[in-house]
């Protein structure tokens, strides 16, 4: 299976460039998310796995961010909170995070817990309990509009957070409001806690259901960075509609025993497992 | 007081243009004068009081501060969980306002009436709780609180008409408003009972009692010292609010006794009982609830051996302890 639908006979040297790059931050979140989650001995790996090529692309390129504390910098909203390892991981790639505060991870007087809280530099937002992100984009993006100012708001959303009533309301506000500086990433990894979405609860048809809601609506492979980077950019974030884009993905994505594995969303590894895991992420292309 | 509460924030958007408004589709006749004038401040975001939380705290991380309004059960319960992690959580200056609380919706019936608001809220540690009891205190309680740093509740009475005689707009955090001193009784309240409480006091003095009377508007933080010194003048103190016996009021002040060791007798008088669905006006379910001025004047006279106590309270405290 190829790596990226970007990775073609052909391509130009530019975009295998972006590629490289883009693999490069994407295995190097992935080994500290496998670290750090070995190390404390803590689960949710599986969605945090699921979401870096997401963070990889935010990250490193798609984000105006020239300082975690600059007033007009993007906002970034992890909604999925449990994930937050992988966003720890892609802000000490970016050179905010230093190594030594990555390794109290979950430790006792640690900033980075399982879930994000905003005394974290890089964190916008504190988070933990799904459906509430969306709404709190909403509020970044119209403080945005008061200020005439460019920035953008990203809210990163698991699927079965859309279980979530809050979030269709939220939804129909941006949608109302034109809030057209709103993007979206839905996470579509097809797990949730106790099972897969389409068996408890499920969301189909979703690209349909926000596109009623009154969103521009974008199904992407999740996986692809340079795709979802370009698909970013491509977006009319003056005017217009809220943007979503319907991230594809594979829950635990990498490591072959956790690849839509319902353990692996709250199991931690074994150091056998570890080993495995490593060995895999490593011989990623 | 909403109407003095509203215009006060009128007064003050004028001169700060962090001040926004949000509502959940309510206040009519109440909010048209910041809409009207700062239309693009001002937004009523559906019936949907989590996102109307969830907006404000998105709003308040970039600077401004929003105060999101509803009628005082829909504006803290139902977005409890957003209140608390967002502006709580995460330290962020977001105003709760939250209209008629009590039975001031009268026979709008119980979805409508604030019983838990003021203790849910005062659990919050980051929380400010105010509870102006007429409307120039509820002007100065806001001019006073508008740009804390952390979040605030203010309970707003619904009646714009209610003034408490000799409170004169007096407000100040942390503090108590001493209405009137008497030796053999103290009465403390909070919100817009405290009129019918200073007509209790009235009444009592006619009976020859002497009845201290004390608001506390700043539940949070709590007059703790304040009520400390009245506390020890009486050997009675009874608490009066329109809310449920549990976690408002009555339990700060009970908190306080037992913490201080302060030795007096506390009767609390509060809303004991679950609602049984017969509607009616708001002096209708204060009486109900044994919170007219009558019981409140039988059950301080009985606490001083003076009368039989106020059958309807004793009955209602009674239907607490089965």
């Amino acid at each position: 299976m190829p790596w990226s639908d970007s990775r073609q006979p052909g391509m130009s040297a530019e975009l295998d460039g972006r590629l490289r790059r883009h693999s490069d931050w994407a295995r190097r979140i992935r080994l500290i998310v496998l670290e750090q989650s070995r190390r404390a001995g803590v689960g949710h790996i599986g969605s945090a796995l699921s979401i870096v090529d997401i963070l990889a692309a935010l990250y490193g390129g798609a984000l105006e961010i020239p300082d975690p504390a600059h007033p007009d910098r993007d906002r970034v909203i992890l909604s999925k909170g449990h994930a937050a390892l992988a966003l720890y991981a892609a802000l000490h790639v970016r050179g905010w995070l230093t190594r030594d505060m990555l390794d109290t991870y979950c430790a006792d007087g640690s900033l980075l817990g399982v879930h994000p809280e905003r005394v974290v530099p890089g964190i916008d937002f504190s988070a933990g309990s799904l459906g509430q992100g969306l709404s709190i984009g909403v509020g970044a993006a119209l403080a945005a509009r008061l200020e005439r100012s460019a920035r953008r708001t990203f809210v990163i959303l698991s699927d079965a957070e859309c279980n979530e009533g809050a979030v269709w309301e939220a939804a129909m506000f941006a949608a109302h409001h034109r809030l057209a500086n709103l993007v979206t990433l839905v996470d579509l990894n097809g797990q949730q806690a106790l099972g897969y979405t389409n068996e408890i609860l499920s969301l189909a048809p979703l690209a349909e259901r926000w596109r009623a809601f009154g969103w521009d609506v974008h199904e992407v492979d999740g996986h692809d960075g340079p795709r979802l980077a370009s698909t970013i950019a491509s977006l009319d974030v003056d005017e217009g509609a809220p943007h979503v884009l319907l991230a594809r993905t594979v829950f635990g994505r990498g490591v072959s025993f956790m690849e839509a594995s319902i353990k692996w969303h709250y199991s931690s590894m074994s150091e056998q497992e570890y080993r495995q895991a490593l060995a895999e992420i490593e011989g990623l292309p | 007081m909403r109407r003095a509460f509203i215009n006060q924030l009128v007064e003050l958007a004028a001169l700060d243009r962090r001040i926004l408004l949000l509502t959940g589709d309510l206040g009519y006749m109440a909010l048209e004068p910041f809409a009207e004038r700062f239309p693009d401040r001002f937004w009523n975001v559906g019936v949907a009081e989590q996102n109307m939380v969830g907006i404000a705290t998105g709003l308040a991380e970039a600077g401004y501060i929003p105060f999101v309004y509803s009628i005082a059960t829909f504006a803290t319960l139902r977005p409890y969980e957003f209140i608390r992690h967002g502006p709580v959580l995460q330290h962020l200056p977001v105003r709760v306002v939250g209209i008629g609380g009590g039975f001031e919706y009268g026979s709008n019936g119980a979805s409508h009436h604030a019983l838990e608001d003021v203790a849910v809220m005062r659990a919050q540690p980051g929380m400010t709780v105010v509870v102006p009891a007429d409307a120039h205190q509820a002007t100065a309680a806001l001019a006073a609180t508008w740009e804390l740093p952390g979040p605030v509740y203010y309970r707003v009475g619904k009646n714009d008409h209610v003034t408490v005689p000799g409170l004169d707009g007096r407000f100040e955090l942390g503090r108590l408003q001493v209405l009137s001193m008497g030796s053999d009784i103290a009465l403390v309240t909070m919100g817009a009972i405290s009129a019918d409480v200073l007509r209790a006091a009235d009444t009592l003095r006619q009976r020859g009692v002497a009845a201290t009377v004390a608001v506390v508007s700043s539940v949070r933080p709590a007059p703790l010292d304040d009520l400390a010194s009245v506390l020890a003048t009486v050997a009675v103190v009874m608490t009066i609010e329109a809310h449920y016996l549990d976690g408002g009021l009555g339990s700060l002040v009970a908190e306080l006794i037992a913490e201080r060791g302060v030795s007096c007798r506390l009767l609390r008088r509060a809303v004991t009982s679950v609602p049984s669905g017969v509607t009616g006006s708001e002096a209708f379910y204060l009486r109900e609830h044994g919170l007219s001025v009558d019981a409140i004047v039988g059950d301080a006279l009985a606490a001083l051996g003076l009368g039989a106590p106020n059958t309807e309270a004793v009955a209602a405290s009674n239907g607490t302890q089965a």
